[in-house]
């Protein structure tokens, strides 16, 4: 009797399956259709990528100073390094601009802190962001404390403008949104009625109406002496256009509770606050991050509408940019940096939802 | 509807209300220390930042000359960018002294806006740009040309009139921005492109080679471009008034920001006028006798101011043109300073 005490090896898969060749196969050439779009695929690749990479990379011109520099055929990122300065700060003055990198390096450092699940006593950090953090911005942005000079806010402008007035926004338009979530469902008819009032005018008004209502109107209506800053009026707006969006997202969430986590919270003894911190709002939280999210990220863009009320966020101050007669045509490199930027922002926000999302779920989903 | 427009008009008329017992506009400028000026977001040659964010341009030097006649000191100036859908607004709220924004003087927006326009310190109007290739001289040779236009402005109805009383046709080619109008201009697909003359010679400088393109001499459509201040407060339109003047006064007796100190010793009797030496000086505005001689020393007179901004020395190369003094062909005349 012949036992064989040994398992046969297993054989590696064909070769047509394995490697490169198998990758190929499953994902670009699995049936004739799919590899029909494949080859078209390739080939738009082929066709649109070198004259891009040819013109922003190859032939570009890099370093100078002014348009002389810009010799060859490609594109003209000089324009971009010579108004570098201007991109970033606006027209902060030169001597201060420390006074923005801290607040840039503050920024970050909080961002992270709140932000990476690693971090100690993020608890603090969150608190830090919503207290200290703008109000040490304040000071260092606007001054007139601690001896630092006042920068009037018409002198802020570019990406700083953009971050502070997306920031401001944010911070601004989540709690809000929230508390106005929780009034539309309100039982309090006085509440509820004022809340859903509130959310049904901001959401239905389209932004750029809202801006010019805060830019024109609003400084007819106030007495000639209260001088409401032309920022701070657009950031009111922002703000509140937002959390009326925001409050949306939370309600859907809140919709999407089922009632016996209500009951749940109930049957335990916990007050409507209690029961709300610590068993509905933290599941409503976590199913809206998408939304929010979403919100967040409409809301960086449209911190670009400011540019129609004369204030100089990163889009305008490249648009005047365009405008300089010392410089040929170079809007196609001006807004191809902007838009650049802009996504940078963009998809690091997206991907830090996806990544928390991921972090977040406790298999809940169906 | 009906009631709307009513309330608006109720609000608007308080705060015209509002704005008479309000303390005067020099008052509030001494007191603040600076000059609120509105400007531009950014039109070359007129008012637009450059790279270190300062302010420049015929528009701007509006401002730097009332700064000067008012705090004697140009520099004194805050900068507010408006948009022109805003820039109206800006002046009734008080948010701004002064409004030196390529804005048109027409009857509407002198009689129903609660404003008065000061002067004009730019004579503009529409006109055609051509490639120097077709070897045309004037507009009238450009039957059945291909334009270029802008999207949503009046240089459209201009043009089309302009058009039909000589009998011509052409095809209009209508782009959004400005940017891609010069593009279209560029790479051939029309003839020639119209918009004010100002403009067009900053749209020039924005081509691969701005030699290659001729602005033609002829003007279709009157936009005289002035500074605008607030209705009922006399005082201060007079002084806007008087600092405009100044600078035209200045270069027709020869006055510049080089000779300036000299001609502070001038017997001529028409620049001890000027210069607040003799005559009537500034008292009667409530501003200092010398406001002229400040504002020519600090900013200069019109000749230095239109070809720093948009004359010889500047990329925009504009021709005087109207704007010339009225005896040197132009019609620029401002009345005498006795």
């Amino acid at each position: 009797m012949i036992v064989n005490d040994k398992t046969i090896p297993s054989r590696p898969a064909p070769a047509a399956n394995r490697g490169v060749i198998g990758w190929l196969r499953e994902n670009l050439f699995a049936t004739p259709g799919n590899s029909v779009l494949t080859l078209i695929g390739i080939a738009f690749l082929l066709w649109a990528i070198p004259p891009i990479l040819q013109w922003a990379v190859l032939e570009a011109d890099l370093f100078g100073s002014d348009k002389n520099a810009c010799t060859s055929e490609g594109a003209c990122w000089v324009f971009v390094s010579a108004r570098f300065q201007q991109f970033i700060y606006g027209f902060y003055p030169d001597a201060e601009l420390w006074r923005v990198n801290i607040f840039f390096a503050e920024m970050t450092a909080v961002l992270v802190w709140v932000l990476w699940d690693k971090m100690p006593k993020r608890m603090w950090g969150g608190i830090w962001f919503l207290t200290g953090f703008p109000a040490t911005s304040f000071m260092l942005l606007y001054g007139g404390a601690f001896g630092l000079e006042v920068v009037d806010t018409h002198k802020w402008g570019g990406l700083m403008l953009t971050l502070v007035i997306s920031l401001v926004g944010m911070v601004i338009a989540l709690p809000v949104g929230i508390l106005l979530a929780l009034g539309r469902r309100s039982q309090m008819p006085a509440i509820s009625s004022f809340c859903t009032v509130f959310i049904e005018v901001w959401r239905g008004l389209p932004l750029i109406t809202i801006l010019f209502m805060a830019s024109v109107m609003l400084p007819l209506f106030v007495p000639g002496d209260i001088e409401l800053d032309k920022l701070i009026r657009a950031m009111i707006g922002i703000s509140l256009f937002e959390a009326a969006l925001i409050a949306e997202v939370i309600r859907g969430g809140l919709q999407a509770m089922p009632k016996g986590q209500y009951e749940a919270a109930d049957a335990m003894g916990l007050s409507y606050w209690k029961g709300m911190r610590l068993v509905i709002m933290p599941q409503v939280l976590k199913i809206s991050i998408p939304g929010i999210v979403n919100t967040f990220v409409q809301l960086f863009k449209d911190t670009s509408l400011v540019l129609i009320i004369g204030l100089f966020d990163l889009l305008a101050v490249m648009q005047a940019g365009i405008a300089d007669v010392n410089w040929p045509n170079i809007a196609i490199e001006a807004f191809v940096f902007t838009g650049f930027v802009f996504w940078l922002f963009c998809f690091g926000m997206s991907r830090y939802s996806l990544s928390l999302e991921r972090k977040l779920d406790t298999g809940h989903k169906n | 509807m009906k009631k709307a427009l009513k309330l608006t008009g109720a609000a608007l008329a308080l705060t015209a209300l509002s704005g008479l017992s309000q303390a005067s506009t020099l008052d509030t400028v001494k007191e603040r220390g600076y000059l609120s000026c509105g400007v531009s977001t950014g039109l070359p040659g007129f008012s637009s930042p450059d790279d270190k964010g300062n302010w420049s341009g015929l528009d701007v030097d509006v401002c730097r000359a009332m700064a000067a006649a008012t705090l004697g000191d140009a520099s004194k100036v805050k900068y507010t960018p408006l948009t022109a859908k805003e820039r109206f607004t800006a002046l009734q709220s008080g948010e701004i002294d002064v409004l030196p924004r390529n804005t048109t003087w027409t009857l509407t927006r002198d009689t129903s806006l609660g404003m008065n326009f000061v002067g004009v310190n730019y004579y503009d109007g529409q006109g055609f740009m051509v490639s120097k290739k077709l070897g045309v001289t004037s507009a009238k040779e450009l039957d059945g040309a291909t334009v270029c236009i802008q999207a949503g402005t009046t240089t459209e109805l201009n043009m089309a009139d302009y058009f039909r009383e000589h009998n011509m046709k052409y095809q209009p080619i209508v782009f959004d921005t400005s940017a891609q109008s010069v593009q279209g201009f560029e790479s051939g697909r029309c003839d020639m492109l119209t918009s004010d003359q100002s403009q067009l010679y900053g749209l020039r400088t924005k081509l691969a080679n701005p030699n290659d393109a001729i602005v033609l001499p002829e003007i279709i459509s009157k936009e005289p471009l002035g500074p605008v201040v607030r209705q009922g407060d006399d005082q201060w339109f007079n002084i806007a008034k008087w600092s405009l003047y100044a600078m035209v006064a200045a270069e027709e007796l020869g006055v510049s920001s080089a000779n300036v100190d000299a001609m502070m010793k001038s017997e001529n009797p028409g620049i001890s006028r000027l210069l607040g030496n003799s005559g009537p000086g500034g008292k009667a505005m409530g501003i200092s006798d010398d406001f002229a001689y400040q504002i020519v020393k600090q900013v200069g007179n019109y000749s230095e101011s239109f070809e720093r901004n948009v004359g010889k020395d500047s990329p925009l190369l504009i021709q005087r043109g109207l704007n010339a003094l009225w005896k040197d062909g132009g019609i620029m005349y401002v009345p005498p300073f006795r």
